[in-house]
């Protein structure tokens, strides 16, 4: 389990960077690693060139603002997790990281990278849908904002282009009166979710106005629900727009039926945080 | 023998270069010799292929490949295929692969070819540039599809039965059907494998000077590799030195030899003159190393009101995968240690031992017990549930009493030896489990439990282990003229702190210092003559030998002294390396006993002054008499009768979640007898880690090959090794101490034991929490899911207590 | 197939317990790989190399990171410490490895290191564990041989030693 050859390039300037990428058909950006080295150790992953920015300046931040937690393409899951700013403008980030992998794999590992990786299976990505956040990337051709919404094309694909390098997340704050939660279910403390689920409350007055629920390992591509009109069944609602598959770890049916026993309880919380908030 | 050492919890020696990154692993070797040449191995992608054509033109003319080989490059016994190491009569159709595959491969793994290059990395690029065409053939893959027999593995193997072996004892057919009760059963488990932290590895170096071969393998028999090697390559057994390095965990795998890499690597190193190591990958180990466990079983009891057994009759079938290197050990064991504790008055076992296209089957830490276990355990609770008893009170009545040993069962064991177990007393172990567990008390916390919403069982496992198997181990003891004791014994080490353990025998029955004795394992150079380390025999064989080397050498030492002091040598003791007369202040030191031992010409230090011709003697005799030899030494061999028979039983409470399914435990005990224990505090950490490994092999890990017979599961990802967070979080361990009147020490082996009543355990308390029967392990959620599913429609039990 | 062109080799200092290596890599050459073949630093193990089973954990500015997904091309600007660089400076134990031989906390020793440099670092952040975070602090390394039981314990008896060295020295 080696790697096969590749050309190497550590750029100490995004432009630079952006330029190795854009004359380099078959090049991928290396940032933490921990999804992409398995995958070349497996040669599974065999590009002609690495692009890696770890060199780069200025992309480490967690910068927390009104509006939300922007994420630079090198901050490592363990410093998202750790920032207590983050975790107070946006809860859902460090209840959700703090089940992405092992702390060792946190710590190299960014957060940014786990998004345009694009699983499925990973927390991340489906937390940014459901906050509704967005990715901004740039190439030599300029920078451009990508929703949440339209950020996965499908399994582990992002509607990245070839010469574009993701370098900063933003995920929105939490507005007064809403509340967050997470809860999954995996075979192994740190394994990917059997079923990993999300949810996001909007309450006035005690009253749930908004509610959606975003879901890890039922579907191709992260996917949030809305059920705002379903509160009385909202798993039922969400299944219709899942795909729950079997696999070596668990039927189809066993999924579906932890959505039903998941998604009711995470909304729970989810409310129930909204009304914490407010107390405090 | 003083008992200073021996049950004590002395830590342990071999810990100091551990913990400082100083261990030498067989991937350790040779790093700085810039002429060493690494290995990759092209495997195959197909469980069941002919092989049309091997075109490796694109692989010499990669920069940094030094060779290639495939089949038609093996000549003599290399090009003949790898030995059957056990046969059996009953093998009738046994068969084994070649070290590269020759015109067929019957498992996605098989190796095809070899290559050898500057680095691993360019061996692999090597081995992406090898083609090779195919005829892909249908795969058997499973029980039921090598049962089914609608194609077969072997052409030559009609119905995908390698061997059909029945022993009986009494008439179990005319004994069930007299038996006022009679029930029949179903039960299966599934695949798994040892998984070892550290892989397989082979380094060979050739030395043209000497015209000899040093191989280093991580292997569980030194002795087993090197007959091998020296018989494949056609060299002089003394030409070929085999060591065993520190090894990264065996678990049984690292017992079956040779590996083809275990081949190929010295041949190499031979052919090249360059030193070559191969370094199995953990994808490699997944595809290519053995596995173990997947057997169905169809049982028939018959028993009277008390849950006596009074005829039991088991048919089981035995997936061996592609190739019967290692013979039918894995089912005999099951076949025979199926019985436990118990004695069926009247038994018969039959199986049928299969082949798949799939990885290779050998023992696995356990080898064929967790099975036999599992279907023996499965039937007392079964015979409980059915009469509304505890199960406790039904394996009691069946329990062979302390007063019945040596108890023969009728049967022959793995060794060709009678199934004859040796001491135990299983009622006192019953006891003590009970009161660990809390088993009086279970239905109070079930009911406790259950006004919370919460569901939990209780279950619990007997075992009988046959250990320290024949058919010897050896050892020499040395004690040098600094007074330091060095002991080699063959067969090798692979975590269990041999080096601790045999150290704290030889302190005691030599009477030296802990830390001046040094162990030495494995090395064939230093101990020609060993089998390994399996079946938890190393601590029984190689410590009973090094027990009985040291005596020989204490023997000596004695005569010596008492020479030296003009006492006689029942006057002697020998404490703290001194040899004195007791209630004198004379004393010797037994460094200068070794010095005495060995008459000299020539004097290098002060000590052989003391030795020299002119020192020393009665110059009217020869410095050696006729029956003595120079050297305060001593050497022995222990060769039992028969295995010695460790027992146990584990109870375990879990919970399982009303809602997810999800299994959890929450107490875990253990009462354990084997014997005297050397180190109790080694002993409880082989329990820990069976324990751990079988709630590995009970709740989380299984080989998941799909149809076509790839493994979808070959990596740690999807191999569900448990983390700290997935055993208990405590084990509570309480031991008998039966001791065994095989060998000096009354020793039982402990290795194995932990991971044996698991799959038997777990069933038994996830069946208590549902109240519907569980007969196939491992069980996951997702599985267990499904089954509250299918039992839905049944009426739910009042009290989901079969018997407890 | 033609045979590609050789190798780029890239000239790589590698800061090591203090000391600096300079080796001469290919780009894909992993640092665990690194570490061990080109640095001679074999106290480092290899167990899965995708990742999971965390023998290979060593200390990349001061956090536990996987050395067998990193390149070591991508490590020059990093200080890393292996199992080796744990040992105190008069070569004695220091307090996570004694713990581990106080605790019987290893059998094979082959998934140590990767539990003594987490460890290490854990304790650091948070020097008096309770047994679950004890536990948390180990969740990600595989063991096969101990049952992970003593290894908890060793967690503990290691904050026990430095609490007491630390007190020693106040």
């Amino acid at each position: 389990m080696k790697p096969a050859p590749f050309a190497y390039l550590r750029p100490a300037t995004l432009e630079e960077a952006l330029a190795a990428l854009a004359g380099q058909q078959g090049a991928k950006v290396l940032a933490g690693g921990q999804s992409l080295v398995p995958l070349l150790s497996m040669r599974l992953a065999a590009p002609s060139t690495l692009v890696d920015i770890n060199a780069l300046p200025d992309l480490s931040h967690v910068a927390v603002s009104d509006d939300g937690v922007r994420i630079g393409a090198l901050a490592r899951h363990a410093e998202v997790l750790a920032s207590r700013e983050a975790a107070e403008r946006q809860p859902l980030l460090a209840m959700a990281l703090s089940h992405v992998a092992h702390a060792t794999i946190r710590n190299r590992g960014t957060t940014v990278g786990s998004l345009v990786h694009a699983d499925a299976a990973a927390e991340m990505p489906m937390v940014l849908r459901l906050l509704e956040g967005s990715v901004d990337v740039a190439s030599v051709r300029g920078r451009r904002t990508i929703p949440a919404a339209e950020l996965f094309a499908g399994p582990l694909e992002s509607t990245l282009a070839q010469d574009e390098i993701a370098v900063e997340a933003c995920f929105p704050a939490l507005a007064p009166g809403a509340g967050v939660a997470f809860q999954e279910i995996a075979r192994r403390h740190g394994d990917y979710a059997l079923v990993g689920v999300a949810a996001h409350v909007e309450t006035d007055g005690g009253e749930v106005t908004r509610a959606r629920v975003g879901f890890v390992s039922v579907s191709d591509v992260p996917v949030v629900v809305d059920v705002t009109d379903s509160l009385d069944d909202p798993a039922s609602a969400a299944l219709a727009e899942l795909e729950p598959a079997d696999d070596i770890h668990a039927t189809a049916a066993y999924r579906a039926h932890l959505v039903k026993v998941l998604t009711p309880r995470v909304l729970a919380d989810a409310v129930h945080h909204a009304r914490d908030r407010k107390k405090s | 023998m003083t008992t200073k050492l021996f049950g004590a919890k002395v830590p342990r020696v071999e810990d100091q270069r551990f913990l400082r990154g100083q261990g030498r692993y067989v991937d350790d070797l040779l790093t700085d010799d810039p002429r060493l040449l690494h290995a990759a191995v092209l495997r195959s992608p197909h469980a069941h292929a002919r092989i049309v054509d091997i075109d490796v033109s694109d692989v010499l003319d990669l920069d940094g490949v030094v060779a290639v080989w495939t089949w038609d490059d093996l000549t003599g016994p290399m090009a003949e295929p790898l030995p059957l190491l056990i046969p059996h009569p009953t093998l009738t159709h046994g068969r084994t692969q070649y070290a590269l595959a020759r015109d067929e491969v019957n498992y996605v793994g098989e190796a095809i070819a070899f290559v050898v290059a500057v680095d691993r990395y360019v061996a692999e690029d090597a081995v992406a540039r090898i083609r090779v065409d195919y005829e892909h053939l249908e795969p058997v893959v499973g029980i039921d599809a090598a049962r089914a027999a609608r194609r077969t593995v072997h052409d030559d193997v009609p119905d995908n039965v390698g061997a059909r072996m029945e022993q009986e004892n009494g008439d179990a057919r005319a004994a069930i059907a007299a038996a006022p009760h009679t029930l029949t059963l179903d039960l299966d488990i599934e695949r798994s494998a040892c998984t070892p932290m550290e892989g397989r590895g082979t380094v060979a170096r050739w030395d043209p000077d000497t015209s000899r071969l040093t191989v280093w393998s991580s292997t569980q028999t030194s002795t087993g590799v090197r007959g091998c090697v020296a018989a494949k390559l056609e060299l002089d057994l003394a030409k070929v030195d085999v060591i065993t390095p520190d090894v990264g965990g065996g678990f049984g795998v690292k017992v079956v030899h040779p590996w083809p890499e275990e081949l190929l690597v010295p041949l190499a190193a031979k052919t090249l003159g360059r030193p070559v190591k191969y370094t199995e990958d953990r994808r490699e180990h997944f595809i290519s190393s053995a596995h173990e466990r997947a057997q169905q079983h169809h049982v028939e009891v018959g028993f009277d009101d008390d849950g006596r057994v009074l005829g039991l009759d088991v048919e089981f079938w035995h997936d061996h995968g592609a190739y019967t290197p290692y013979g039918l050990i894995v089912p005999i064991i099951t076949s025979t240690q199926l019985l436990g504790p118990y004695k069926p008055q009247n038994y018969r076992v039959a199986f049928e031992s299969l082949y798949t296209n799939t990885v290779i089957v050998t023992p696995y830490r356990g080898a064929g017990r967790p099975q036999g276990c599992f279907v023996m355990e499965r039937t007392m609770d079964a015979i409980a549930a059915y009469l509304g008893k505890d199960r406790t009170e039904v394996r009691s009545t069946n329990f062979i009493q302390p007063d019945e040993f040596p108890y023969e069962h009728g049967l022959v064991f793995q060794d060709g030896r009678e199934l004859t177990y040796d001491s135990g007393d299983y009622p006192a172990s019953l006891a003590k489990l009970k009161e660990l567990v809390g088993w009086d008390e279970f239905e109070e916390f079930r009911a406790e439990m259950a006004a919370q919403g919460r569901k939990v069982g209780i279950g619990l496992a007997c075992y009988v282990e046959g250990t320290g198997v024949g058919p010897y181990e050896g050892a020499h003891v040395h004690i040098e003229t600094s007074g330091k004791v060095k002991v080699a014994t063959g067969l090798t080490t692979q975590g269990q702190g041999h080096q601790t353990a045999f150290a704290q025998i030889v302190a005691d029955t030599l009477g030296v210092r802990f830390e001046d004795v040094e162990i030495t394992t494995g090395d064939t150079r230093k101990m020609p003559y060993a089998v390994g380390t399996f079946a938890s025999r190393a601590a029984v064989m190689s410590g009973s030998a090094i027990h009985l080397a040291a005596l020989r050498a204490k023997e000596k030492a004695l005569r010596i002294a008492a020479e030296a002091l003009e006492a006689s040598e029942d006057d002697l003791e020998i404490a703290d390396g001194v040899v004195s007369v007791k209630g004198t202040d004379a004393s010797i030191d037994l460094g200068t006993v070794a010095v005495l031992s060995n008459p000299l010409r020539y004097a290098f230090d002060e000590a052989s002054k003391a030795a020299t011709q002119f020192s020393v003697g009665d110059p009217g005799k020869p410095p050696v008499a006729e029956d003595d030899e120079p050297g305060l030494e001593g050497k022995d061999f222990y060769s039992p009768p028969r295995s010695t028979f460790a027992n146990g039983m584990h109870a375990v409470i879990v919970e399982t979640d009303p809602d997810t399914a999800e299994i959890t435990i929450l107490k875990y005990a253990v009462v354990h007898d084997c014997g005297h224990l050397i180190n109790p505090m080694i002993v409880e950490g082989q329990i820990h880690g069976g324990v751990a490994q079988g709630v590995g092999g009970a709740l989380y890990e299984r080989m998941a090959y799909d149809e076509s017979g790839q493994l979808l599961n070959a990596s740690f990802m999807d191999f569900l090794m448990p983390y700290v967070t997935e055993v208990p979080t405590s084990i509570d361990i309480d031991h008998l101490e039966t001791p065994s009147p095989l060998n000096p020490l009354g020793i039982k082996g402990a290795g194995e034991a932990g991971v044996i009543p698991s799959a038997a355990v777990f069933a038994a308390a996830i069946e208590d929490a549902e109240g519907f029967p569980i007969t196939a392990m491992p069980i996951s959620p997702s599985e267990l899911f499904e089954l509250r599913l299918a039992h839905a429609d049944e009426p739910h039990p009042t009290s989901p207590s079969l018997g407890s | 197939m033609s045979a590609p062109t050789p190798e780029e080799l890239h000239d790589v200092r590698l800061h090591v317990n203090g000391s600096v290596h300079e080796v001469h890599v290919p780009a894909r050459r992993l640092l665990s790989d690194a570490l061990r073949h080109d640095c001679g630093l074999t106290g480092t193990h290899v167990g899965c190399e995708h990742g999971v089973c965390g023998a290979c954990t060593v200390l990349v500015d001061g956090r536990p990171v996987r050395s067998c997904l990193m390149l070591a091309v991508s490590a020059v600007d990093s200080e890393i410490t292996t199992v080796e660089g744990l040992t105190e400076a008069d070569g004695s134990l220091s307090p996570v490895q004694q713990a581990f031989s106080d605790c019987h906390g290893l059998q094979c020793g082959f998934c140590t290191p990767g539990f003594l440099t987490a460890i290490t670092a854990g304790l650091e952040e948070n020097p008096d564990p309770t047994e679950d975070e004890a536990r948390e602090m180990v969740a990600g390394n595989l063991c096969r041989c101990t049952g992970y039981q003593n290894i908890v314990k060793s967690v503990l008896r290691a904050a026990e030693i430095q609490a007491e060295a630390g007190q020693e020295r106040s």
